[in-house]
């Protein structure tokens, strides 16, 4: 037997060339990787193949053999003879075989493509200068590279819905649909929630949900980007922005330690969608619907904006100094956050280690849904562990926090993002304990904060998070923070200066990466925050395989 | 006029089909020897039959004709899963009405071809598939079926050989697309009808619920019976060589007596089916066009000359009336048999209502997966139909044919060329025609906008 392994690579002539591609891949792939693009709507690398757009028409063909006796076939100059397949094939389907030879340019490919992108638009209502997808429409890049550039159509166009509500977050423009079935395949093979389908046949096929049924799952804006036209359209994004404007940054997603590579959308320091980035180890090409709305808490009525003092507006500086004297030479607890990057927690353990403080950590955990949205709903709990922050993993609770203030052991607590009274902690233990708070958003721990000092939203700074597989994953800033504040980092490593009179660490993240990998059996050995910028890191995560972690099996996640 | 001898039928499907005093039940199929043949064939190897079956030659009458014996060798038999069989009784090609006959007639024919099929590829289970509009047929189908099953011709532990295979009638709901086999299978499976990608969906290999599946006509599957009962070598030398057996053939459209004759392969030509057997044309009138094989068969002109050479080197130099009526013949005339729905035209069809009519019927009928066939095939309806409805350019001719070149050979299915090969060749033979329509007519000027 032949063992089809994926290091396995076959040689196949593209276009008179003759180069290696693995085995098993198909001809769309293959070019791409030549830097040949063979167009297509229909087919998507995560997503069966469907084959039903036929724009990805080439020429194929392999070298002849003689039934008979089953040897190769020669021509006069001694080259194998090519059996080139009479119809065009399509590539999405076609896998790649020893010797096949393959044209993605010829003048029978040329004509396939003129008249697939004219059969395409016939019925196209061509309403761009209204339409949401346009700028990253596929059909706009595909009429202008492979189109013939001109009409040949007098007859009356179909009449579709316009604005069908296919669920709370999408919205269907069906003349513009190509029904490519790709939005169909994602919802049975990815979401697994089965409720869009064709109904009607021929040019008038539409696309629609299951009667009674809505496009409802977390993971309904997928097929929003999934759809190559315009048809299906996020009714969030719809009409609001021209996406030629939007700035697209790459980050992380901090819904749940899943880590979602996102894109950030952003036009002058403003956020308008959030839409997934691929990578095939974390994510695919997908992220939940409830992540992508995560930005809106960056212009929230409840954003700490200003830095303040007793409850008396200050500047940042003074906030600063205020916090270092309250904290100074007392018995303090720190309240870390799962919320926070890599780098500001390895700078809160250092804090810890100055002020000879107690440690806190708490975990936020809900449902999975074995795809994407894990069941540890912060998208750092391992980096807590691996900065040295945390030892044992955290409770849902600070439960351990109210019985040591109850005992009396600590006189103040410096709390990141994290709201003490919702978590287990009574408030009468607090009081008369000088409380910094820093974080993003008021909720009632700010209400009784001495100082607070606000910090940056995941959007706004850069740093690292490490997902439920160890990846540890680096995100640089999307947009400006708020006018008048610092990143997190800045603000920890001032307060060090305050509070440690040998303190050496500052706010460089090359420094901070250096620390944390130099130690001899530190899991970061020989990497830094630029490695993790390129793309997911894998931290050795063994020290920690006796946790009990929350997640279970999910994709590409095993327990 | 010298009389010529009017061509015999020979009858062997269809042999007991119209005797007065048979009917479609299992008595008389008995009485007529039925049933005996399965009986014979249970008693031999399975790969027996396959062997008998290849042997005889006999191509599928579904409208590709494929040979069957091959059809059957491509069977995946080591993949250890279970094997259908299925008969396509989804007979929606315009033009064609002899499977009808058989169901109608003598169902007791197909059920036993089917049985013997099923043990010689071994299947576990075997469906009939039947347009709805055959609702008649389904009952007479279902009925049959209970009574053979009575007998233990079919079901379980079949005549006490150990062999068990259920049959299922099941009923289409009405749609062209699903006589072609990967669509039939997947409207079996409960879904669309769209037709599956093949590579890698052969239905050999991966056929109903992912398993190896055989789909044959109800003509091809009751031919099976007489293969066995005769043997193989004798089926094979009924007709011409590459085209055993016997055919029915469907005549319709301007002839005197239309209807559906049973003759040997090549036994005839289509002059002598138009003139001796179907009585000639209605009086005054003279020969257009005919299609020879169903709507999806290219037309053919009355006036043209098809010539060539056959594979043996000799050549030919045919009339219309001189094309043989066998599964070459028309093959070699730039045509198909196809499914043997002969459309004859006379002088009295305006050739571009004929074509409209067919376009009309292949936009209905597209299943609307795939973009040439979908988008092609109802651009081509719009196009025809506004020809005739006084809006005719004559442009039309030539953007009609483009369109069409536009959908052939690149379709999932071969859909795309059954709906583009009419219009290819309607065009290319009645250009005048249609350059004519545009000409007659009285058309605003610019009322035509590109879009």
């Amino acid at each position: 037997m032949i063992s089809t392994q994926k290091t396995e690579s076959v040689s196949i002539v593209l276009d008179g060339e003759e180069v290696a591609v693995p085995a098993g891949m198909n001809l769309v792939d293959a070019a791409a990787l030549f830097q040949k693009e063979i167009p297509h709507y229909c087919y998507h690398p995560q997503l069966s193949v469907a084959g039903n757009c036929r724009m990805c028409l080439i020429e194929m063909g392999t070298p002849m053999r003689d039934r008979g006796t089953g040897e190769a076939i020669l021509n006069e100059d001694g080259s194998p003879k090519i059996g080139w397949v009479p119809k065009p094939v399509i590539g999405c389907a076609t896998t790649v075989s020893p010797g096949m030879h393959v044209k993605t340019i010829s003048e029978k490919v040329t004509d396939c493509r003129e008249g697939i992108m004219e059969f395409l638009l016939v019925n196209h209502p061509l309403d761009c200068p209204i339409c949401d997808q346009a700028g990253e429409c596929r059909l706009q890049e595909f009429a202008t590279d492979y189109g013939r550039g001109y009409s040949r159509y007098t007859e009356r166009k179909n009449v579709k819905p316009k604005r069908t509500r296919l669920g709370p977050r999408v919205t269907l423009d069906d003349e513009r649909c190509i029904l490519c079935s790709r939005c169909i395949r994602f919802t049975q093979e990815v979401a697994k929630d089965d409720v869009l389908g064709f109904v009607d046949r021929g040019s008038y096929s539409t696309l629609t949900c299951f009667p009674g049924k809505e496009l409802e799952n977390n993971y309904s804006l997928n097929t929003v980007d999934l759809c190559p036209v315009g048809a299906l359209t996020s009714t969030d994004f719809r009409f609001k922005m021209r996406v030629w404007f939007l700035k697209e940054s790459p980050s992380i997603c901090t819904e749940s330690s899943a880590g979602c590579n996102i894109l950030v959308s952003s036009r002058e320091g403003e956020i308008y969608r959030i839409t997934p980035r691929r990578n095939d180890d974390v994510n695919d090409s997908w992220m939940t619907d409830s992540g992508r709305s995560l930005f809106k808490k960056v212009r929230a009525e409840d954003r700490l904006a200003v830095p303040s003092i007793k409850q008396e507006k200050s500047s940042l500086d003074q906030s600063i100094q205020a916090a270092a004297e309250s904290l100074k030479d007392k018995r303090v607890a720190i309240v870390g956050s799962c919320h926070a990057t890599l780098e500001e927690l390895y700078l809160l353990n250092r804090l810890s280690k100055a002020t000879k403080s107690k440690k806190y950590l708490r975990g936020h955990f809900g449902k999975d849904d074995g795809i994407l949205l894990s069941a540890d709903r912060t998208p750092n709990l391992r980096g807590a562990l691996a900065s040295g922050f945390a030892n044992a993993y955290p409770r849902d609770n600070l439960s351990k926090l109210n019985s040591d203030l109850k005992k009396g052991v600590v006189d103040a607590v410096l709390v990141v993002n994290e709201d003490l009274l919702s978590s287990g902690v009574e408030a009468e233990y607090l009081l008369g304990k000088s409380i910094v708070y820093l974080g993003t958003h008021a909720n009632d721990t700010t209400n009784l904060a001495e100082v607070i000092i606000p910090t940056l939203t995941s959007f706004e700074k850069k740093g690292t998070f490490i997902n439920r597989s160890f990846f540890a994953q680096g995100f640089e800033q999307s947009i400006p923070g708020l006018p008048g504040l610092l990143p997190d980092v800045h603000i920890l490593s001032k307060l060090l200066d305050e509070l440690d009179d040998e303190n050496k660490v500052t706010s460089d993240f090359s420094l901070i990466w250096k620390n944390l990998s130099s130690p001899p059996n530190s899991p970061f050995k020989g990497m830094s925050f630029s490695d993790s910028l390129r793309g997911s890191l894998k931290v050795d995560g063994a020290k920690w395989k006796d946790l009990p972690f929350v997640e279970s099996n999910a994709l590409h996640y095993k327990k | 006029m010298i009389s010529k001898k009017i061509p015999k039928e020979r009858r062997v499907i269809l042999k007991n089909a119209d005797a007065p005093s048979y009917s479609n039940k299992i008595s008389c199929y008995i009485k007529e020897g039925g049933y005996n043949v399965l009986k014979k064939s249970l008693k031999k190897k399975p790969e027996e039959i396959g062997e008998e079956v290849l042997k005889s030659g006999v191509r599928g009458r579904g409208g590709a004709g494929f040979p069957t014996g091959m059809k059957w060798k491509f069977l995946d038999r080591k993949s250890g899963k279970p094997i259908y069989l299925i008969c396509n009784a989804d007979e929606s090609e315009p033009g064609t009405f002899k499977d009808r006959q058989i169901i109608h007639k003598d169902p007791h024919q197909l059920i036993e071809g089917m049985m013997i099929s099923a043990y010689a590829i071994q299947a576990k289970q075997a469906f009939i598939y039947i347009r709805a509009e055959f609702f008649e047929g389904a009952k007479i189908l279902n009925r049959a079926i209970t009574e053979a099953k009575a007998k233990g011709f079919c079901g379980e532990n079949i005549l006490g050989s150990g062999y068990s295979c259920d049959l299922v009638v099941h009923r289409g709901a009405g749609a062209y697309i699903c006589g072609e086999e990967t669509g039939l299978i997947e409207s079996l499976e409960g879904k669309r009808p769209n037709p599956r990608i093949k590579p890698p969906y052969f239905p050999a290999v991966l056929g109903l619920y992912q398993c190896p599946t055989i789909v044959n006509n109800v003509e091809t599957l009751c031919n099976v019976k007489h293969i066995m009962e005769m043997g193989g070598e004798t089926f094979s030398k009924i007709g011409k060589p590459n085209n055993t057996g016997t055919r029915i053939w469907c005549v319709s459209g301007q002839v005197k007596n239309p209807g559906y004759f049973e003759f040997e392969c090549g036994a005839l030509t289509l002059g002598e089916m138009i003139y001796d057997v179907c009585g000639g044309l209605l009086p005054g009138r003279t020969l257009q066009a005919v299609i020879p094989g169903g709507s999806s068969a290219k037309i053919l002109r009355a006036d043209e000359r098809f010539k060539g050479t056959h594979k043996d080197g000799t050549d030919f130099d045919w009339g219309i009336e001189d094309i043989p009526l066998d599964f070459d013949g028309p093959m070699a005339a730039g045509t198909m048999s196809g499914s043997g729905g002969i459309v004859v035209m006379d002088n009295t069809v305006d050739m571009v209502e004929a074509m409209a009519n067919i376009n009309a019927f292949y936009a209905h009928e597209s299943c609307g997966q795939c973009t040439p066939c979908r988008e092609g095939s109802l651009w081509m309806k719009k196009i025809s139909s506004r020809m005739c409805s006084g809006d005719a350019r004559e442009e039309d001719a030539d953007l009609l044919l483009s369109v069409a070149n536009q959908i052939e050979g690149r379709t999932i299915c071969a859909f795309g060329e059954a709906a583009a090969w009419p219009t290819q060749s309607f065009v290319k033979k009645f250009r005048k025609d249609f350059l004519k329509k545009a000409k007659t007519q009285k058309r605003k000027k610019d009322s035509l906008q590109l879009i």
